[in-house]
């Protein structure tokens, strides 16, 4: 009965009811502020004492975490298998990459108060129209969401529309990032070419080298990743998720049934790259560049692995595969670079042959075994009340 | 015997001074008159003497001339002996005879007398080694000889060369020679020169012209301009043919390329990600070949056709054992399977390999180039690479229409449940059908050898293009495969001129993007009721 | 979509203002229309010059051997496919050619696909809310709230279906007969005017195809219902008129009796062209 009570709520305050969001957040909120108390109060060369670089690698998996959430929700509840996710994540980024190329000012190498170095090299002499206004925080902040959400909704009105899905949606979504990659990199298009936006000096004025700076990206991407969790959830939970969900099942149905069923596709397609927009946004200040490997094929489809592997269709799956397997790239490539692509090309089929249900799965399965257990106790009771 | 081969010459040189059988040889020689007439004090007589050799068509002219004109070609003051000197250093100059060629030892330089020209004659002697491949009885040598006479023709030339173009029989030889007169009478101002020049595509016959058009007499600016103009129009044709070559050529590699794919595409409905790496493995099989094979390369790749076929036809096989036929009727996860054992595949390489790229050496006869025209020659291995794709894609199409295993395979992807039910054997056909078109990726990299750097990236490069072909093409479809690849690579060649390769290539994408939307199911779609699943 | 799609679209952006009863046009007695509907698929004639007319509120069944053009015939109807000539109208003022699935759909016409196609991971509360007429456009399905009146209405078909006890399973667990019920729930709750039902009884047992013939036979008066099925004795106990269709047209119409003796159709039915298998 408790899905028809919470469904009387306000759609956005209906995930704070479910348990499994509260977990997710107490859980979240929880590394956070562990992760704090272990930089700030615990003394250097503690054991227990968390580095800059570490919290600083947490933040880029946390941003990690947000893209994967992203693809979830499109993946998971729409059935649209996008390899292209890492478009928008690297659109987002640049936008954030632009804003902080504008912050060095006069500093860089060339010393231009305007023209970033790459600019002034390429013997440019004034901003391309599209760098306008990226020198003011809010309107870049803006574009991290507008940019990437504007491609998403072109490529999503032309694709949904013909209704192109199934392996074709994922096929020319993964030319689109493709194209888009050969496109960065050319030095006319304005973005750096090859070697893409770096050397970046502050954000909001907080000088990004600082210790204090990372903290607070880290917290920041923390907080996102809580308030897309929340986000995505209320949309999955509310009745446009179970359309969603009849059109990643029965397409042809949903739309019998009156929906418009490439408009539902589009919205939470454009709501999903918006996402990928941000996390890369978060990413690229706590990395320190952007350039247009980001926009690579396989980048993309490494995504799609970390969803597949956490477990698709619950959100804190897409989650927990995200942080498991860059945290096992990041172990891997430390002590034995060679053999990463070994496990992750294993990985992919081990997943997808083993555990199509990822992680979240199994973790469910235990989760219904137990209670079948209790339920097996519990039934002689109910049968003599 | 070094002492026998020093002391030789010197015996034979004794001979001659005797008056001995060579000697005798020499008055029957046909060049011994020539070279008599040479020898007088009228300069006037040896022009003429000149000419007379020029026309004889003796095959010892050159040589001759060469010497003549290097003044080295001397008489011995007493037996009265044609010698070409060698070396004039010193007071002995080691000498060969003029009409044998064959060495004739050392001679005092006070002995001889030097056949002397003035520099009238020098100039006369230059046109005239010009003009000596002209009577040979090579044709090609003849043509190579008027070609590179475009722009050299001089005064003094242009009555021999009027000699020379009415007795030659080779039309083309005879063209390339009224050019050559025709640039020099332009070059005089002759209006009517310019009709010789037409249609020709040299680079000197086009600069001529396009002196002639800036010329002060508008008659023959006009002319000339209007020549241009034609000449201008058959390069545009020739660039639009070399455009096609090339763009043929490419698309050719992409219907190689994915055409294995149609086929695991079509008929499977399976998205394999490592069709690229099957690719991969086709094309270091020919590499592997030519290490097995040293120094024949030709033999080697010969060979590496059924082998990089078996090659990566095994390894499909164990993809789909060891995968796909777990992942039946999830395309999606099929797709992110297989990309884990492109990964793997690619690594490996690297590892077992190397990551660097492997050099494969094309045989000869795969190397050089058919010249069609002046402007235009088409290099041979891309060639080959487009008729062994044209092979393959009519060995499939066999295949398909005519074998056992063909009419299975339609019969699948039509109705998997109905042809289960009349008994063909599904799971077999997939095994076969997945061979088949690895195989036909192993052949693709077998190709690919010999136009690309062979490396563990290879298969990478080309696995969004083949997959591009597929969906444009229409799943499902061999011909759509194959007109989709051939124009896209037409269509890619028309725009890099343009706006360069990556720009081209990101419009060619763009444009299929844009196209998918418009015609879903591709060029050639599927129709009824089989296509509505 | 193009301009003109998107300026006519304007005057539903009010759409409070729009009435709530469905506008379709039976003053005229008929709520479907066709009329010399051909459709081909590579030269072949899966409709052949079809004329049929539905009256509203009217229980039609439609028989005919396998391939006569019955699923083509739906398909046309609710606008999945588009026919080569001929015109479609529902009630006097609705022409169904120039309309997408959606469209017709929200028009009032439900269909009952074949195979039974339920929303296999949704409970099945929410494929019967998913059904429901309602605003269907994206804000208003985003922010839709569930209130007593829909539970009720959601609970009365439950209780029309025999479902109730499963609410809150997912429909993917249910028997093919709870399948095939389920979605003529969903039917129900769309309030259609006109409700197509492709073969309902496949693969029933006894006891739920009666279950099923005293549905459709209790819809029939509010709804037009149009039935296509294979098995005659199920007809037979529904039926008050029945089509039969051959070679994509009309054979024959009228009562069970009559079309039963009538001679063309004893012999489609049993005469040995029909080359296809049922």
């Amino acid at each position: 009965m408790q899905s028809v009570d919470s469904s009387q709520r306000f759609w956005l305050t209906r995930p704070f009811r479910e348990r499994a969001t509260q977990l997710f957040l107490g859980v979240l909120f929880a590394a956070l502020l562990l992760v704090t108390v272990l930089h700030l109060a615990v003394p250097q060369g503690h054991p227990l004492h968390v580095t800059a670089y570490t919290v600083n690698l947490f933040g880029k998996y946390l941003s990690y975490a947000l893209l994967a959430v992203s693809v979830d929700l499109v993946w998971g509840y729409l059935g649209i298998l996008s390899l292209g996710h890492g478009a928008f994540f690297a659109i987002g980024g640049y936008a954030m990459g632009m804003y902080l190329m504008r912050q060095i000012g006069d500093r860089g190498t060339y010393g231009d108060p305007v023209l970033p170095d790459f600019m002034v090299f390429l013997n440019w002499d004034s901003l391309p129209w599209y760098w306008l206004g990226f020198d003011m925080a809010w309107f870049a902040f803006v574009m991290v969401l507008v940019a990437p959400g504007l491609l998403a909704l072109v490529f999503g009105f032309l694709a949904f529309r013909s209704r192109v899905t199934g392996v074709y949606l994922s096929i020319i979504t993964q030319a689109l990032t493709f194209a888009l990659m050969l496109a960065f990199f050319r030095n006319e298009m304005g973005f750096g070419g090859n070697n893409g936006l770096t050397d970046f000096r502050e954000l909001l004025g907080f000088d990004l080298r600082t210790d204090a700076t990372r903290l607070g990206l880290f917290l920041a991407t923390g907080v996102a990743l809580a308030l897309g969790y929340i986000l995505c959830r209320a949309i999955v939970t509310s009745k446009l998720g179970r359309v969603s969900v009849a059109t990643r099942d029965a397409e042809a149905r949903t739309r019998f049934l009156g929906y418009r069923v490439e408009r539902f596709q589009l919205f939470v397609f454009v709501v999903s790259a918006m996402l990928a927009g941000l996390a890369g946004a978060l990413y690229v200040p706590q990395v320190g560049i952007i350039n247009p490997s980001e926009f690579s094929p396989i980048f993309s489809i490494e995504i799609v692995l970390w969803v597949a592997l956490g477990g698709r269709a619950t959100l804190y799956g897409a989650v927990i595969g995200a942080l498991l397997v860059n945290y096992a790239k990041t172990v891997f490539t430390g002590i034995m670079p060679d053999a990463w692509l070994f496990a992750l090309g294993a990985l992919f089929v081990f997943v997808t042959v083993f555990l199509p249900k990822g992680v979240a799965g199994l973790l469910a399965h235990r989760k219904r075994k137990t209670q079948e257990q209790k339920n097996q106790a519990r039934k002689p009771q109910e049968a003599t009340t | 015997m070094r002492m026998l081969s020093r002391f030789l010459p010197g015996l034979l040189c004794l001979c001659l001074l005797f008056g001995l059988p060579q000697a005798v040889q020499a008055q029957d020689d046909p060049g011994q008159p020539l070279l008599e007439a040479l020898d007088t004090s009228s300069y006037a007589d040896k022009a003429e003497a000149i000419e007379v050799i020029i026309e004889s068509g003796d095959e010892r002219s050159r040589r001759w001339l060469e010497a003549l004109l290097n003044g080295k070609l001397q008489r011995h003051k007493d037996n009265q002996r044609f010698v070409i000197v060698l070396e004039n250093r010193g007071r002995h100059w080691p000498v060969a005879d003029a009409l044998s060629f064959e060495e004739a030892g050392e001679m005092s330089r006070r002995e001889l007398d030097r056949i002397g020209i003035n520099n009238a004659l020098r100039g006369t002697l230059q046109n005239a080694l010009s003009l000596l491949d002209l009577y040979v009885d090579d044709a090609d040598q003849r043509r190579d000889a008027a070609r590179d006479l475009l722009g050299n023709v001089d005064a003094s030339m242009v009555e021999p060369l009027k000699a020379v173009i009415e007795n030659e029989e080779n039309a083309e030889v005879r063209r390339l020679l009224s050019q050559a007169l025709a640039i020099y009478r332009l070059d005089q101002g002759d209006v009517e020169a310019i009709a010789d020049l037409e249609g020709s595509l040299n680079q000197q016959v086009r600069s001529v012209l396009n002196s002639a058009a800036r010329s002060d007499d508008p008659v023959l600016a006009d002319a000339a301009s209007a020549a241009l103009a034609g000449i201008e129009q058959k390069l545009k044709l020739n660039q639009g043919l070399e455009t096609l070559y090339f763009g043929l050529s490419l698309g050719s590699v992409l219907v190689l390329a994915a055409i294995g794919l149609a086929i695991t595409f079509g008929v499977m409905g399976v998205i394999n990600m490592a069709h690229g790496e099957l690719i991969m493995l086709g094309a270091y099989t020919t590499w592997g070949m030519q290490q097995l094979l040293p120094g024949q390369p030709g033999l080697a790749l010969v060979l590496s056709i059924p082998a990089g076929f078996l090659v990566a036809a095994l390894a499909g096989i164990a993809i789909e054992r060891g995968v796909i036929q777990f992942l039946k009727g999830r395309p999606l996860e099929t797709l992110l399977a297989t990309f884990g054992v492109s990964l793997i595949l690619q690594q490996l390489v690297r590892t077992v390999i190397s990551p660097q790229n492997r050099t494969v050496v094309s045989p000869e006869w795969l190397s050089g180039s058919v010249m069609i025209n002046e402007g235009l020659s088409l290099t041979l291995n891309r060639l080959y690479v487009l008729g062994f794709a044209l092979l393959v894609f009519a060995g499939l199409m066999l295949v398909m229409r005519k074998t056992r295993l063909g009419l299975e395979v339609r019969a699948v992807t039509q109705n998997r449940a109905m042809a289960r039910s009349m008994g063909i054997r599904a799971t077999r056909v997939d095994i076969m059908t997945f061979a088949l078109g690895s195989g036909v990726a192993g052949l693709a990299g077998v190709a690919l050898s010999q136009l690309t750097n062979v490396g563990p990236n290879l298969g990478q490069n080309y696995i969004i293009d083949s997959f591009m072909v597929v969906v444009f093409g229409g799943v499902g479809n061999l011909w759509g495969t194959l007109v989709a690849g051939l124009s896209l690579g037409v269509i890619n060649q028309v725009l890099e001129p343009w706006v360069g390769a990556v720009l081209a290539k990101i419009i060619v994408l763009v444009f299929i993007i844009l196209f998918i939307q418009k015609r879903p199911k591709g060029l050639f779609p599927q129709k009824g009721r089989a296509a509505e699943g | 979509m193009s301009l003109i799609d998107s300026l006519k679209d304007r005057d539903r952006v009010f759409d409070f203002m729009a009435p709530q009863a469905s506008p379709v046009d039976v003053r005229h007695g008929p709520i479907l229309y066709m009329e010399d509907v051909t459709v081909s698929f590579d030269g072949f004639k899966a409709i052949n010059n079809l004329n049929l007319t539905i009256d509203d509120g009217e229980l039609r069944c439609i028989i005919g051997p396998n391939g006569a053009g019955k699923t083509t015939m739906m398909d046309i109807i609710t606008g999945k496919t588009q026919p080569t000539q001929g015109s479609v109208w529902f009630g006097s003022r609705h022409n169904l050619l120039t309309m997408n699935e959606p469209e017709i759909a929200s028009l009032g016409i439900g269909r009952k696909f074949q195979k039974p196609t339920v929303f296999e991971a949704l409970s099945v509360f929410h494929n019967l809310e998913l059904a429901m007429a309602a605003d269907k456009r994206i804000l208003p399905t985003l922010t839709a709230r569930m209130t007593g009146e829909i539970r009720d209405r959601i609970e009365e078909v439950l209780e029309t279906i025999g479902l109730t006890a499963l609410r809150h399973q997912p429909a993917g667990i249910l028997s093919h007969g709870q399948k095939q019920w389920l979605e003529i729930g969903m039917l129900l709750m769309q309030r259609p005017r006109l409700l197509l039902v492709d073969e309902p009884v496949a693969g029933m047992t006894e006891q739920e195809m009666e279950r099923t013939a005293e549905l459709l036979t209790g819809l029939a008066g509010q709804q037009s219902v149009v039935v296509v099925e294979h098995d005659m004795g199920f007809v037979r106990s529904i039926a008050r008129q029945v089509t039969v269709l051959h070679q994509g047209s009309v054979l024959a119409e009228g009562t069970m009796d009559e079309v039963s003796s009538d001679p063309s159709v004893v012999e489609v039915y049993l005469g040995a062209d029909d080359g296809e298998a049922a």
